[in-house]
């Protein structure tokens, strides 16, 4: 491999800079630790729509795929594996149980650094008629 | 050979950071947009698409008519074409860009634009339009990009690039129809509802599409050691003279329907743009411009044919281009959406912001206009050397 | 040096490839055996069609457009903005729904009417036609053309083909436009278009929809077309109706009587 001349100081000096830049979130919060997210969780009700293991790897697949049932196709209620009846809401039946999203939704969705757009439409408030 | 488009004159630093000057500007106004919502522009519930959608119109237009010049160098070994058709491809390249970008900036929710791959419809001809317009890109790019290499390396171009060149002919046709079909498939906008809308796209793009080239090969010739050719300069004119005619011939042949049929829903948008309905006619002395412009661009143009002379040229390819913008520029949203189906006039005009973003996505096309060209130039002027 | 450069260059870009594609590749976890039903009250039909009897409206009378507006968290745009307006239901003079048939002699109980126009919930409607996405879509189940906030890209192409004017877009977020909301209905955001939906919402948990209950004259008939014993039907077989623009055969679901 033949070695083509290149000016090795300014070479060196953007590598340099690329490097400080790219490990900036690593030497930047050095020392410092984030708390865990801790969602507040319902005293009233003890189990969710589905088990809570799949509520915390699947709860926006669940919700997509009752946004695909209730507005595409009609059906307005969901039977779970274990023969309860929910209605297929946002508003309605997840923020029955969990009524404040800044207790529980943000909290997580904060630590994650993930930001659904749900909001933009689905109210977080009920009962405001 | 990229490297070309990084390095040159001062002038061409100067050039290109007023173009970006005005990206930045156009981006910024964008942002605005983007956080305010659509409402920034003139744009209304009656008149739903404008400036933007305009634009794309008119450019896909102008990005086909660079199958202007394959058809007869390509398929019918037209010599004289040897030296241009570069240009005409490297035309086409950053006029898609714009088409595309215009379309990005018109769109609600840009960030769901990967819905259309997501949930094809084949029955839209929206859907349709997307494919024939990035497939025409991947074309123009590939071809343009490995003739220009080969050729600056001395040898023939690969075997499969020839297949690529036949099916880019009908495929520059098919972008232009496609986006006529947006609109000619509409039932309740009288404006646009005529079979002859296909037509006249294609007759007033390559109209418009050739004059630029004109201009750009004259500016080239110009400014760089590299002379695209007299002759095909001359042979782009008669192209283009044909193109006037006819879209001229067309535009009349669209006013008998309407007018001696008498139907007035159809007779409305025609008087909103030529004559002004219940008060309103913005844009009436644009339209009588743009019917003026091209009747004396096809005088200019017929003298020029038969006493050449390129100062002449120009003047006529500045007024059939002038002529064409308006034309499929604004006459084509304001004509098609007012009046509304129910017959009320809501006037649009495009506010600072559009104008703005407008200005700035033109300037996108103009800076891969210029590095493209002078990949070109500069590749074409170390030949001769 | 080129060639082993651009091969480097193939084997990056089919790797980057391969990774990208992976996730794409791998099945998505389900939950256990789920099921979806209806409302056991839910309104059942499969070709919902509404009369309007314009000489039942009161001059001056908003009630239908207040309580479709009010249900459906539609926003009340400022004066200066009227060019931006969002509606699902409203009046026009006779002219102005029937442009393409004008009536010289208009009967007094229908002379100076209110007529009520919105989305026709076509049988063939242009609008699912062009829809670029199938945002928009008819619903085999009961003809109502719906929209599908979720997937709108606002491309307006639906506004386009509409020949009635039906749509609106949201040309700025419509919260800052909402005085007071409903909760038990989502608000949109800006970038989507809307339009009536029939009240799809109010049929599914028994309800008529909003605009039928709210008229205190019973102008508005809502019934299934194919079902001889509905109200529409029975309206229709005893009164003469026109549609809008009928010619353009679209299939017009909303009839007036005249």
């Amino acid at each position: 491999m033949r070695m083509v001349p290149y000016d090795k100081e300014k070479i060196g000096a953007g590598l340099l800079i690329f490097f400080v830049i790219f490990t900036l979130p690593f030497w930047y919060n050095r020392g410092r630790a984030v708390a865990p997210a801790n969602p507040v969780l319902p005293t009233d009700y003890k189990t969710c729509v589905e088990s809570t293991d799949y509520m915390k790897t699947s709860h926006m697949q669940l919700l997509n795929t009752w946004r695909t049932e209730v507005v595409r196709y009609g059906p307005r209620y969901y039977t779970n594996s274990q023969g309860q009846r929910y209605k297929m809401s946002l508003t309605d039946t997840c923020l029955d149980c969990h009524p404040k999203k800044a207790d529980f939704c943000d909290r997580c969705h904060n630590y994650a650094a993930v930001f659904p757009y749900c909001w933009d439409c689905h109210l977080t408030e009920k009962g405001t008629r | 050979m990229l490297e070309k488009a990084i390095f040159g004159s001062k002038k061409f630093y100067a050039w290109m950071t007023f173009l970006g000057l005005l990206i930045t500007i156009g981006m910024a106004a964008y942002l605005y947009q983007l956080y305010h919502g659509l409402g920034t522009t003139g744009m209304s519930r009656d008149v739903s698409w404008g400036l933007y959608i305009a634009q794309l119109t008119f450019l896909v237009g102008v990005a086909a008519s660079a199958v202007m010049l394959v058809l007869p160098y390509y398929l019918h070994h037209y010599k004289d074409f040897g030296r241009i058709v570069i240009l005409g491809e490297f035309l086409a390249i950053p006029t898609l860009i714009m088409c595309m970008t215009f379309v990005l900036v018109d769109l609600g929710k840009p960030f769901r634009l990967l819905n259309i791959f997501r949930y094809p419809t084949p029955g839209s001809v929206l859907f349709w339009d997307v494919v024939a317009l990035n497939g025409y890109l991947i074309l123009n790019l590939v071809i343009g990009w490995i003739t220009l290499q080969c050729e600056r390396q001395g040898t023939a171009p690969p075997q499969w690039i020839r297949p690529l060149i036949y099916v880019s002919i009908p495929w520059a046709v098919s972008i232009h129809t496609v986006t006529a079909f947006l609109y000619a498939g509409l039932p309740g906008r009288g404006y646009w509802l005529t079979a002859i809308m296909a037509p006249r796209f294609l007759s007033s793009a390559f109209a418009a599409g050739p004059s630029l080239l004109i201009i750009l090969a004259l500016f080239v010739r110009r400014f760089t050691n590299f002379d695209p050719g007299a002759r095909a300069i001359q042979t782009l004119a008669k192209i283009v003279t044909y193109a006037i005619i006819i879209n001229i011939f067309f535009f009349f042949l669209e006013v008998f329907t309407v007018f001696y049929s008498q139907i007035p829903s159809h007779m409305l948008h025609f008087q909103y743009l030529f004559f002004g309905l219940h008060g309103h006619a913005t844009y009436v002395p644009f339209m009588w411009a743009s019917l003026l412009m091209g009747l004396a661009a096809v005088v200019v143009l017929l003298y020029q044919n038969v006493h050449p002379n390129e100062k002449v040229l120009v003047v006529g390819c500045v007024l059939v281009f002038a002529a064409t913008w308006i034309d499929k520029g604004l006459g084509m949203m304001n004509g098609g959406f007012v009046p509304s189906p129910l017959e009320h006039v809501t006037e649009y005009v495009p506010t600072v912001p559009e104008i703005l973003i407008a200005v700035g996505i033109y300037a996108i096309g103009l800076t891969t206009l210029t590095a493209l060209y002078k990949i070109a130039i500069s590749v074409k002027e170390e030949l001769r050397a | 040096m080129e060639g082993s450069r651009r091969d480097f260059l193939k084997l990056a870009g089919l790797s980057a490839l391969g990774l990208g594609a992976a996730p794409v590749l791998a099945s998505a976890s389900k939950a256990a055996a789920q099921t979806f039903g209806d409302d056991a009250k839910a309104l059942k039909g499969t070709h919902w069609a509404m009369v309007v009897d314009v000489s039942k409206c009161q001059d001056d009378c908003q009630d239908c457009i207040a309580a479709c507006h009010e249900g459906h968290n539609v926003p009340t745009l400022p004066p200066e903005k009227k060019r931006n307006e969002i509606k699902w239901i409203w009046h026009e003079e006779f002219e102005n729904a029937f442009p393409e048939q004008p009536i010289a002699y208009l009967p007094e109980k229908l002379k100076g009417k209110p007529f009520e126009v919105l989305c026709n919930h076509c049988d063939n409607p242009p609008c699912v036609r062009v829809c670029p996405t199938k945002a928009t879509f008819k619903r085999e189940e009961d003809g109502i053309v719906l929209m599908d906030f979720h997937r709108c890209i606002g491309c307006r192409f639906c506004m386009a083909a509409c020949p009635y004017g039906s749509r609106s877009f949201n040309w700025f977020d419509p919260r800052l436009y909402l005085a007071k909301t409903n909760s038990a209905f989502p608000t949109r955001a800006k970038g989507v278009v809307e339009k009536c939906n029939f009240c799809s919402e109010q049929l599914a948990i028994g309800n008529l929809p909003l605009c039928v209950r709210a008229c205190k004259n019973e102008a508005l008939v809502f019934g299934d077309l194919n079902d001889p014993n509905s109200a529409v039907r029975k309206i229709l077989r005893e009164r003469a109706t026109i549609r809008r623009k009928p010619e353009l055969g679209t299939g017009p679901n909303v009839f007036y009587v005249i």
